[in-house]
Parts: C-alpha cells; sequence; structure tokens
C-alpha cells in the first residue's frame, strides 16, 4: 500500500526503516531515547501495574461477595484495599495517559522529532520501574495497611512497610515531574514556528496543562513523603502527636498534591476524548478555546480545592466553607468540555467504531462521575456521605469509567499509528460493551450503599447490603472480562492485523501524516500544516487505503493525481 | 481550509541535512538556539519544582513558629550566628565565582571558567565543613531532633581522650563527618598521582581538581573549629570573670542567659531542631549535588567544550547553584537571625 510513490511522498518511505524495526535486541529497548519506543515501554509498564492491581481488586469484590469471612482475614483485607489504590494511583493511573500515549503522540502533534530531553524521558522511565519496585518490596515484605493515602498517626505507628511503599510513591512522583517537565518544555520549544497556541490540538493543550499540575504539585508531595520517612525512622514530631506534631498537616500537604493529582488523571483523559469526539464525528471541534482554556483553569482550581478533603478532619469551618464553594467552581469547566463534546457531536457524521464507543460511554460515565462529586463538595451531604461506598463509587466513576475509558479509547484511536495494524473493530466493540455494563454493574450499587451507610474499606458488611454487594462482585468480573478482552484484540492486532496506511482514520492532526508505524524520525518528509480539526482538507484515497491532504489531488481530476501507478 | 506550507519551517529538514549541526547539539534540535532555549526553559521549570521541594518545610516552619513563636526564639540562640554568616559569604562568593564562569565559558575561555568552578567547588565543600562544625557540636551536647532532645544546661561534653578526636581535642562526631571526605581525598589524591603516572594528563588534572574541592572541606572545617575553640575559651573567660555560677557552655550569646534561662525549656524546642536538621541536611544535599555537577562542568572545562555558541551546560548549572545559594539566604535568618 505504502509502498507507491504516492504513498511515499506522502508518508515517508517508512516502511522498513520504522521505530520498530530499525534497530532490533533487547538492548536497543532498554536504551532507547526514542520517544515511540520509551511510549510502548511505559504502555507495557502500566499495564501489567493495571492487570496486578486489578487483580487485588477482583479478590476485594470476591471477599465481598458475602459479609461474612469468605478467606481474607481484616488485616489481609487492609492490605490488599491498600495496594490496590497505591499500585493503581501511584504506578497505573497517573503515568497511564500522559506518560505512555503522551510520550507516543506529543511530539509527533507537534511534528517534532523527539521529545526536548530524550534522555530525561528514559529516565523518568527507570524511575517508574524503581518505584514500582519499591511498591511491590512493600507488598512482598510486610505488606502496607495504611490505604494508598499514608494518613498519619495510623501510618508512624503500623509495623507494616510504610517506607517501602512511601519511597516507591516517592520516586514514581519524580517520575512524573520528568514527564511534566519534558512535556512542557517539548510544548513550548519544539513547536514548528507556524503552529501557534490556538493551532495545537486539545490533547496538547490537556498534557499541558497536566504538565503544569505534575511540576506544581508533586514536588510537594516529595517532601511530605521524605518527612513521613523521616518520621517514621526518628520521629522528628512534625506529623506525630506524641512528639507535639500535627497530623492534620499531614493531611493538608498530602492532599495539596493529591487532590491536583486526580486532574493529572483526568485532564489527558479529557484530551483524548476531545480528539476522538471530534475525529469520529468527521468535525471540527467545538468550541476549541473554551475546552483549551477549561483544562488550564481546571489544573488552576485544583490547587484550591485539597480541603474538600478534609471536611471531617477538624478544620475551621470558615475554610471548609470556602473549599466548598471553590470546589464546585471546579464544575464550570468540566461542564464547559462536557457540553462542547456533545455540541461537535451534533450534526456530525459519527462512526461507531471502538474508539468513539469508548469516547461516547466516557462523556455517560463521567457525567456521572463528575454530579456524584458535587455532593460530596456540599457541606451538609458530605458529612452524611464521608467515607461511605458513595465516595467509593465517585472517584470510580471519573478514575475507571473516565481515565481507563479513556485509555483504552485512546489506545484503539492510535494503535494503528503505532503498529500500523487494524485491530477487529467487533470485537473491539464487544469489549466497550462490556466494559461499559461490567463498570456499572459493579459501581452503580456502590451509590445506593453508600448512600444508606455502607462504609468503605470495611471487611465485612451487614445483610441488607449483601444484594449491592453481590452485584458489584459480579460487575467487577465482567469488567475484568472486559478489559481483558480489549486488551486482547489489540494484541491480537500487532501480529494479525490489517495492514493500513498512514491515515485511516481521516484525522487532520500531524501525527498522521507519518506513515504507520513511524519512522525512527518519525517524519520523513515534508510536514503540510493542518488545521488540527479542518477534516475538510482530508480525502479519502482508494488506491492507498487512506485519507490524503485535498491538496495533493489537482483540482482538475479530483479523483487521483494523473500518472498514478497501479496498485502495487 | 487552511493549510499552510512552511518553507521556512527548519523543522521539515531531512536528516541527511544534519551536517551542519555543531558537536553537541542533539539532533532531535534543529539548531543550537532552539537546544539553549529548551534547556532553560527546563531548568527554570526544574528550579520551580525544587522551591516546591523545599515549600513543605518552610510551611512547617511557618506552622510552628506561629504557633509557638517563644520556642524559635529561644531555640535559635543555639545556633552559631558567626559560623553561619560565614557559610553565608562563603556561599555568595561561590555565587559570584559561578557567575562569572558562566561569563567565562559564554566568551569561550574554557581554561578561566574552569578556575572558577573549580573555586566553586571549593568553595562549596568549605560551606559543608563549617556545617559539620556546627552540626558535630550540637550532636556533642544532645542538641538532636525532638525523640532524641536531650539538652541539658550547663552540660559540657567530656573530653575525648583517645582516637584521633582525643589526639586533635575535637569532637568525635566531627571525625565521624570528616571519614567519608577523607576517603575522597586519598582516593582522589591517589587517582590523581595515578593517572599522572599512566600519562592521562587530562583525567590527572581532573582528579587533583576533585582532591582540591575535597581539601576544601578541611579548610572549612579547620576554620569552623579553630572559631569554636575561640568561642568556648572566651566564654569560659566570661566566666570566670563574671564568676555567675550560670553554667552556659553553649555557643549562644551568654548575654541572653540571664537567671530565668535555667528553668525547663518548653518540650516543643526539640521540634525547632528537627525543622533545623531537615531544612539544613535537605539544603547540604542539595550542595553536595550542586558539587557532583560542578565536577562534571569542571571536566568539560578541560575539554574545551564551551564556546560562545555552546556554553548551556554552565549556564544551567549556574542557575542551579544560584537556587542553592538563595535556598540558604533564606534559611540563615529564619533559622539563626531571630530576633
Amino acid at each position: 500500500m505504502s509502498a507507491t510513490p504516492q504513498a511515499q511522498k506522502l508518508f515517508g518511505h517508512a516502511e522498513e526503516n520504522n521505530y520498530l524495526k530499525c534497530s532490533s535486541g533487547i538492548k536497543s529497548w532498554l536504551f532507547t531515547l526514542d520517544h515511540k519506543r520509551i511510549g510502548i515501554m511505559y504502555l507495557i509498564g502500566v499495564t501489567v501495574a493495571l492487570f496486578l492491581a486489578g487483580i487485588f481488586a477482583l479478590i476485594l469484590r470476591s471477599e465481598l461477595f458475602t459479609g461474612d469471612e469468605n478467606f481474607l482475614t481484616e488485616a489481609q483485607y487492609n492490605q490488599m484495599f491498600t495496594l490496590h489504590g497505591a499500585i493503581m494511583v501511584f504506578a497505573f493511573i497517573i503515568p497511564s495517559i500522559p506518560a505512555a500515549l503522551g510520550n507516543f503522540v506529543l511530539p509527533m502533534m507537534l511534528g517534532a522529532k523527539d521529545v526536548a530531553f530524550p534522555r530525561l524521558n528514559l529516565a523518568s522511565f527507570y524511575l517508574w520501574m524503581f518505584g514500582t519496585a519499591f511498591l511491590l518490596t512493600a507488598m512482598l515484605t510486610n505488606g502496607l495497611d495504611t490505604g494508598w493515602t499514608f494518613y498519619t498517626p495510623y501510618s508512624i505507628t503500623t509495623t507494616t512497610a510504610v517506607i517501602y511503599a512511601t519511597m516507591g510513591a516517592f520516586i514514581l512522583g519524580f517520575s512524573s515531574i520528568f514527564t511534566g517537565l519534558n512535556f512542557l518544555v517539548t510544548v513550548n520549544t519544539m513547536r514548528p514556528k507556524s503552529m501557534g497556541w490556538f493551532k495545537l490540538p486539545l490533547f496538547i493543550w490537556s498534557l499541558y496543562a497536566t504538565s503544569i499540575i505534575q511540576i506544581l504539585a508533586t514536588p510537594v508531595l516529595g517532601i511530605t513523603l521524605l518527612l513521613l520517612i523521616a518520621e517514621r525512622v526518628m520521629h522528628i514530631g512534625i506529623f506525630d502527636p506524641a512528639y507535639g506534631g500535627d497530623p492534620v498537616l499531614f493531611q493538608h500537604f498530602f492532599w495539596f498534591y493529591s487532590h491536583p493529582a486526580v486532574y493529572i488523571m483526568i485532564l489527558p483523559a479529557m484530551g483524548v476524548i476531545s480528539e476522538l469526539i471530534s475525529v469520529y464525528s468527521h468535525k471540527k471541534i467545538f468550541g476549541y478555546s473554551f475546552i483549551a482554556f477549561s483544562s488550564v483553569a481546571i489544573a488552576l482550581l485544583g490547587f484550591l480545592v485539597w480541603g474538600h478533603h478534609m471536611f471531617t478532619s477538624g478544620q475551621s469551618q470558615l475554610v471548609t466553607l470556602v473549599f466548598s464553594a471553590i470546589t464546585f467552581s471546579v464544575a464550570i469547566p468540566s461542564a464547559v468540555k462536557v457540553f462542547n463534546w456533545l455540541a461537535t457531536l451534533y450534526k456530525g457524521s459519527i462512526k461507531l467504531v471502538t474508539p468513539m464507543c469508548y469516547a461516547l460511554s466516557f462523556i455517560f460515565l463521567f457525567g456521572i462521575g463528575g454530579l456524584t462529586g458535587l455532593f460530596l463538595g456540599t457541606l451538609s451531604t458530605d458529612i452524611h456521605l464521608h467515607d461511605t461506598y458513595f465516595v467509593v463509587a465517585h472517584f470510580h466513576f471519573v478514575m475507571v469509567g473516565g481515565t481507563l475509558t479513556a485509555l483504552l479509547g485512546g489506545l484503539y484511536h492510535w494503535w494503528p499509528k503505532m503498529f500500523g495494524r487494524m485491530y477487529n473493530d467487533f470485537l473491539g466493540r464487544v469489549g466497550c460493551f462490556l466494559v461499559f455494563v461490567g463498570f456499572n454493574l459493579t459501581f452503580f450499587p456502590q451509590f445506593v450503599m453508600g448512600s444508606r451507610g455502607m462504609p468503605r474499606r470495611y471487611a465485612r458488611y451487614d445483610p441488607e447490603f449483601e444484594i449491592f454487594h453481590q452485584a458489584s462482585t459480579i460487575g467487577a468480573f465482567i469488567l475484568g472480562i472486559g478489559i481483558l478482552l480489549a486488551f486482547g484484540v489489540l494484541v491480537h492486532a500487532v501480529f494479525f492485523g490489517r495492514k493500513i496506511g498512514g491515515n485511516p482514520f481521516g484525522a487532520a492532526s500531524l501525527e498522521w501524516q507519518s506513515s504507520s508505524p513511524p519512522s525512527f524520525h518519525n517524519f520523513d518528509h515534508k510536514i503540510h500544516m493542518n488545521a488540527p480539526y479542518d477534516f475538510g482538507a482530508m480525502v479519502y484515497d482508494e488506491e492507498m487505503d487512506t485519507y490524503i491532504q485535498r491538496d495533493f489531488v489537482t483540482p482538475e481530476s479530483p479523483e487521483v493525481p494523473a500518472a498514478e501507478p497501479t496498485k502495487a | 481550509m487552511s493549510t499552510v506550507e512552511t518553507t521556512a519551517d527548519s523543522h521539515d529538514e531531512h536528516d541527511d541535512d544534519h551536517h551542519d549541526h555543531g558537536e553537541f547539539i542533539a539532533h532531535h534540535f534543529d539548531s543550537a538556539e532552539q537546544q539553549f532555549d529548551s534547556g532553560k526553559l527546563g531548568i527554570w521549570v526544574f528550579l520551580v519544582t525544587e522551591v516546591l521541594f523545599f515549600s513543605g518545610l518552610f510551611v512547617a516552619y511557618t506552622l510552628y513558629r506561629y504557633h509557638h513563636p517563644e520556642v524559635f526564639v529561644d531555640a535559635s540562640q543555639f545556633l552559631d550566628k558567626v559560623l553561619g554568616g560565614i557559610n553565608t559569604v562563603v556561599l555568595l562568593f561561590s555565587s559570584l565565582t559561578m557567575a562569572w564562569a558562566v561569563r567565562a565559558a559564554q566568551l569561550g575561555n574554557n581554561n578561566f571558567a574552569g578556575k572558577l568552578i573549580l573555586i566553586t567547588m571549593v568553595c562549596a565543600a568549605a560551606f559543608l565543613g563549617i556545617k559539620a562544625v556546627e552540626y558535630s557540636h550540637k550532636w556533642d551536647l544532645y542538641i538532636l531532633p525532638v525523640s532524641y532532645y536531650n539538652y541539658m544546661e550547663g552540660y559540657h561534653p567530656e573530653a575525648e581522650t583517645g582516637g584521633i578526636a582525643g589526639a586533635l581535642n575535637i569532637s568525635k562526631w566531627l571525625v565521624t563527618l570528616s571519614m567519608l571526605p577523607l576517603l575522597c581525598l586519598a582516593l582522589f589524591s591517589a587517582g590523581a598521582l595515578f593517572m599522572a603516572a599512566t600519562g592521562k594528563r587530562l583525567m590527572a588534572q581532573f582528579m587533583l581538581a576533585l582532591a582540591i574541592m575535597m581539601s576544601g572541606y578541611f579548610v572549612g572545617a579547620f576554620a569552623g573549629q579553630t572559631y569554636q575553640n575561640w568561642h568556648e575559651a572566651n566564654l569560659a573567660a566570661e566566666e570566670h570573670a563574671g564568676d555567675h555560677g550560670h553554667d552556659d557552655g553553649h555557643a549562644a550569646e551568654s548575654a541572653t542567659a540571664g537567671p530565668d534561662s535555667t528553668s525547663e525549656r518548653p518540650p516543643q524546642i526539640g521540634v525547632f531542631f528537627s525543622i533545623y536538621y531537615c531544612m539544613t541536611g535537605l539544603h547540604a544535599v542539595h550542595v553536595i549535588a550542586g558539587m557532583a555537577a560542578l565536577s562534571w562542568l569542571y571536566l568539560r572545562c578541560l575539554k574545551a567544550h564551551f564556546r560562545p555558541d555552546y556554553f548551556g551546560p554552565v549556564d544551567y548549572v549556574g542557575l542551579y547553584w544560584h537556587l542553592v545559594d538563595l535556598i540558604w539566604i533564606y534559611l540563615f535568618p529564619l533559622l539563626y537571625l531571630i530576633n
């Protein structure tokens, strides 16, 4: 297909020179500075973390199938939910979209050869490996039972391996900072001069906003965890009330990072959805600048709302009131995004392929996740709902229904670019359906039981909650099968998928101008500067089975340029 | 339709156009300027993360000082303003030589830049030497983080009788702290001799510079200890002359040691020292990291890598070094100069 001279002119001649094949051997991967390979390695890493923590989740749900002890003691249950949370948050969700998808796509969207600091990029990946290894060490030694939040004073007194786990989170934090720093500088300095801020794809905007949060919030987590380690090792009395310290200060420090971190998790997902909705509606994104600025607004407002995690911690009532008010204001930019996505869909020519199915399910699930957040931001209702399954359901709707769904959608969207092969769209949609159904079955009952008073993090419960827990457990297994199927379809495509041209979906952003898979230097040819959502500039070419720029088709013969050789 | 042909855009270069790239321009940058701008923005962003990294400690400081102002006033008397002041001057001077080194590298004068960087390295090590004297003196007096804090009014540490500490009449803690620098000094000196013997002139010179840097530590420690001894002797003489009977052996202004100050100190005083050790300790770690970075720069100066269109690394490390200096500029008054 792309062997024709026409294709070479448009997509480069990278068939034999692509980044997957340009060098081989394990060292060519482990020491690579190529952002695409680092992205793939990150993807493999975070997927392993996802499956590991996912297995923990299934164990938890199986234990909760009945209210009595099935196979986990209370202590084991505590360890299990802590590790599920810690690995999911620090090792999976935070690096998932930025470090895996973003690494692959961001430089290509900018038409650049690589990120600004390739060695830092590789260092970030190895820090991720080390950090995750520390978390696993904690799991394999004494375990960890503090919850992923490491709240003092319990984290100072428990006998479990808090130091390994906090070291792990500390190192993962620096991995995240390096990625953010790299992306921020890359967007600033590696763009073509003709690509202004408002010609950037929205995924870039969201990654940029994410980078700001990673840079500004993560160091605070770093020092907090260091102080926690110092507190455990030699009781410095900053967080330990036994020595005059203030445990609520730890909560402030922790949430000063961890609330913005929630936006590290969701903003890149929103960026992915902006791309998917627009491409598969084949329609210019509605309200480009509103979506762009809402990303930045969410990033900045995210720094001002950490106290809403601490409504019941005994902070002053005035502060609580202010945090509640600012929390509501975050709903505005989030809603702006949802409205713009819906407006983009309106009268678009919607293609219900797998990535679009994920995008639509994202809008639905994120809508529920976001709106239930308002119940938790409201002071009076939060007192009732605090530390119940309502909270669990809320953040799983945003983190899993939001971020994981967007990750899968993004993977299906960029997979043909990454590996040059098409997946089985039918099985992809089946996977998406299973994920959607399984997810709702898992977490919707949790809203109900939470509002009826089922507390989170309990290994045992009263019989009246059994029906909800059982629905939830069944849902969790369906969700697990769905995710497994989704990844299975992708992996199958790498080896057996139909080979595909450079731009199979008619997307207009620059990464689709490279061959699939891209060459080592991303673009072997002159880049044609498109506006990222100008789908009118793209026209389908049957000869090459891919979309090409309309400019290359001469006005006289709108089909194919003259002197076209027959299909090779 | 808004497609724009970017003929002027340097991004569109083909790979074979890379022959005009300088020796140190990474392949993914189009020009030396783009590389420099990226590095500069990168280091500034990194400095922002550093500031935020320290911010947690500054917030903890603010909070505890707000709640216990009297503890902070009292506790800071234990910190020696003179040693802290000398260290401030040392770091400020090192910032001067660093800035000068950036200029020299910018002019392509690798030789001079190298010398200035070496002076900066020596200052950094001297800073740590003086810091070691301060730390060891406090450890002698059991002025430690809160859980180990056990200072008693009028306590004088026993003079060391045996070993190196006894021979030199210094704290055993100072001997312990100085072991690693001593080992490094020995290794670097031996390395320099070995490299010189095997004819590797450049590496010999580099090792020699590292050894000079490490000896800076001992210069600092010696100067600090000399001052410390002189100060102790002064205090002792004053006590004898005044014959107060109040034994205020620590390194503070004895004038503050009124009759009331012998009473029980508040229990939170240890928290001040927790914060003190965390802040100055973290700062010291940054100084050590700076020494490593400066050494790397020195080696590159020896190899004459820098020239007017490529001096980025000196600039970036310089900025980092100024930040390390600046943090100390904040720590010094916040910890030493209360009241």
